[in-house]
C-alpha cells in the first residue's frame, strides 16, 4: 500500500506542471454557470431557485471534460501497459489515478462553487450544504467517470462516447445532490438525500475501480 | 529459476498468430525472437507480459503457472515495448525515480551511469531526442529490479554506442542470473542466445 501514494504523487506533480488543463476545466465550470444568469434572466428568486442545480449539472459537465486525462495520456505514451505490468497492482494503480484525479478536479470544483453560488444569490446559510452536497458527489463523478474513461480508450471520437456513456449513469448523482440542495433551500431535513449519495458513494468506492480496471485491462489487450 | 511458456496460442481480431509454441529461459539465459513483421514477436513478448492471455496453453515461472501468483509475477519481469513512456514535464531523474520508487530500488544513479544519462539527469522529457528517450525507458530495467526482462525491439532509435552499453548492461544481468527475452531487427550481442523463429511454431534452437 506504500505505493499508493507514490502513484498519487506523480499524478499530481503533473496535473500540477501541467495545470493549465484543470485550470481550464475550473474556468469552463465558472463561465458556464455564468451563463445561466444572462440567459433566464436576473430575477434573484428565479436564481436562488434554480442555482444549486444549475451549479451541479454544470460541475458534472466539467468533470465529465476532465475525463479523457484520466488514463489517456498514460494510454499514448505507454506508460499504462508499463504500469499494467509492473509490480502494483493495476486495481491499484487506477484507485490512484481516481483519486489524484478527484483532488485535481473534483476538490477545486467543490472550492469554486461558493463563489458562483453569490452569482445565484443563494443564502450564505446553504453554503455548508452545499459543499457538504459537492464533497459527496464530486468523488463519485471521479469513480463514474474512470469507468467510462477506461472503456472509451483508444477509441476514435472517444471523447463523444464517453460523454454518451456517462452522461445517463450520473443522472441519480444529480438527482440526489440537487435533491439535497433543494430541501437545504426550503429549509428541510437534507440527511436522507446525503445518506443515499453516501450510499450511492459506498458503493462506488470498491465497484467502480473494479470495473474501471477490467476496461484498462481491455483496452491494453 | 526459470520462465517458460507451453502450447501457447495467440488469437488477435480473429486470426491465429500462432499456435503450439513452447519456449524456456533458465537462470542466465537469453532467447532471440526472430521472424518476419507479424510474425507475433511482439504478441508473444506482451503475452509474456501479462498484456495478452494465452487462448490456449500457459506461461510458468519456475515451474508454477504465473496466474497463480500474479504480484510474484508482474515484480518479476520488466517490459520495454514500443513506446518510450518518458513524461515532458518531468526531468529524467524524475521519471525513472518514479519507477525505482514502485521497484522499491535505489540504483537510480547506477540506472543512469549505465545509460550514460548523467548529464541529462535534470533535464525534462520534451528536450530529450528519440535515443535519449529511449535511454531513458532502458535505464528503468535496472530500477526494476526484475529477473526476467522482455525486450520489443529495444536497440530502436539507439546509435552504436548506445546500443553497445544495453548490450554491456544486458551481458550482467545475465551474468547475474537474470533472464532476457529480446525481439531485434537490429543485429544485438546476445552471447549464447537461444533463437526462436516465429511464423514456423517450433521448439527454440540453441545458437552460437
Amino acid at each position: 500500500m506504500n505505493r499508493l501514494p507514490a502513484l498519487i504523487r506523480r499524478d499530481l506533480a503533473l496535473a500540477f506542471r501541467e495545470r493549465s488543463d484543470s485550470l481550464l476545466v475550473i474556468a469552463f465550470f465558472v463561465i458556464a454557470a455564468l451563463l445561466f444568469p444572462f440567459g433566464v434572466g436576473s430575477e434573484p428568486n428565479l436564481l436562488a431557485r434554480i442555482g444549486p442545480g444549475v451549479i451541479l449539472a454544470v460541475a458534472l459537465l466539467a468533470a465529465l471534460l476532465s475525463l479523457d486525462r484520466l488514463f489517456q495520456t498514460d494510454y499514448e505514451d505507454g506508460s499504462l501497459e508499463l504500469l499494467a505490468t509492473g509490480p502494483v497492482p493495476l486495481g491499484l494503480v487506477v484507485t490512484a489515478k481516481i483519486i489524484a484525479h478527484w483532488l485535481t478536479t473534483g476538490l477545486p470544483l467543490m472550492l469554486a462553487a461558493p463563489l458562483l453560488s453569490l452569482f445565484f444569490n443563494l443564502a450564505p446559510e446553504l453554503l455548508p450544504a452545499l459543499l457538504l452536497t459537492m464533497l459527496l458527489a464530486t468523488p463519485l463523478l471521479s469513480l463514474i467517470g474512470a469507468i467510462g474513461a477506461a472503456l472509451t480508450l483508444g477509441a476514435r471520437r472517444g471523447g463523444v462516447l464517453l460523454s454518451l456513456l456517462i452522461l445517463p449513469l450520473y443522472i441519480p448523482t444529480l438527482i440526489f445532490a440537487a435533491g439535497a440542495l433543494d430541501a437545504a433551500r426550503l429549509g428541510l431535513d437534507i440527511y436522507p438525500h446525503l445518506a443515499i449519495l453516501g450510499a450511492m458513494l459506498l458503493t462506488a468506492l470498491p465497484l467502480c475501480p473494479l470495473a474501471a480496471t477490467a476496461g484498462v485491462r481491455q483496452a491494453l489487450g | 529459476m526459470s520462465f517458460s511458456g507451453h502450447a501457447l496460442t495467440c488469437q488477435r481480431g480473429g486470426r491465429l498468430v500462432f499456435t503450439g509454441l513452447d519456449f524456456a529461459v533458465g537462470t542466465g539465459d537469453a532467447l532471440l525472437l526472430t521472424g518476419a513483421n507479424g510474425s507475433g514477436k511482439s504478441s508473444l513478448l506482451r503475452m509474456m507480459a501479462g498484456l495478452l492471455t494465452p487462448a490456449e496453453g500457459n506461461l510458468r515461472l519456475d515451474g508454477n503457472p504465473v496466474t497463480d501468483d500474479p504480484d510474484n509475477w508482474r515484480a518479476s519481469l520488466a517490459f520495454v515495448g514500443h513506446h518510450d513512456p518518458v513524461k515532458p514535464v518531468m526531468t529524467v531523474r524524475e521519471n525513472l525515480g518514479f519507477w525505482a520508487s514502485l521497484a522499491g530500488s535505489d540504483r537510480l544513479d547506477e540506472a543512469l551511469a549505465a545509460f550514460g544519462l548523467e548529464d541529462l539527469a535534470d533535464t525534462p522529457g520534451r528536450f530529450l531526442s528519440a535515443g535519449q528517450r529511449r535511454r531513458t525507458n532502458l535505464a528503468r530495467l535496472l530500477v526494476s529490479r526484475a529477473r526476467v526482462w522482455l525486450l520489443d525491439e529495444p536497440s530502436t532509435a539507439l546509435d552504436r554506442h548506445a546500443t553497445s552499453r544495453l548490450e554491456t548492461v544486458m551481458a550482467a544481468h545475465r551474468a547475474a542470473g537474470g533472464m532476457i527475452v529480446a525481439s531485434s531487427h537490429i543485429p544485438l550481442e546476445l552471447e549464447q542466445a537461444a533463437r526462436l523463429t516465429l511464423g514456423q511454431t517450433r521448439r527454440p534452437e540453441r545458437a552460437g
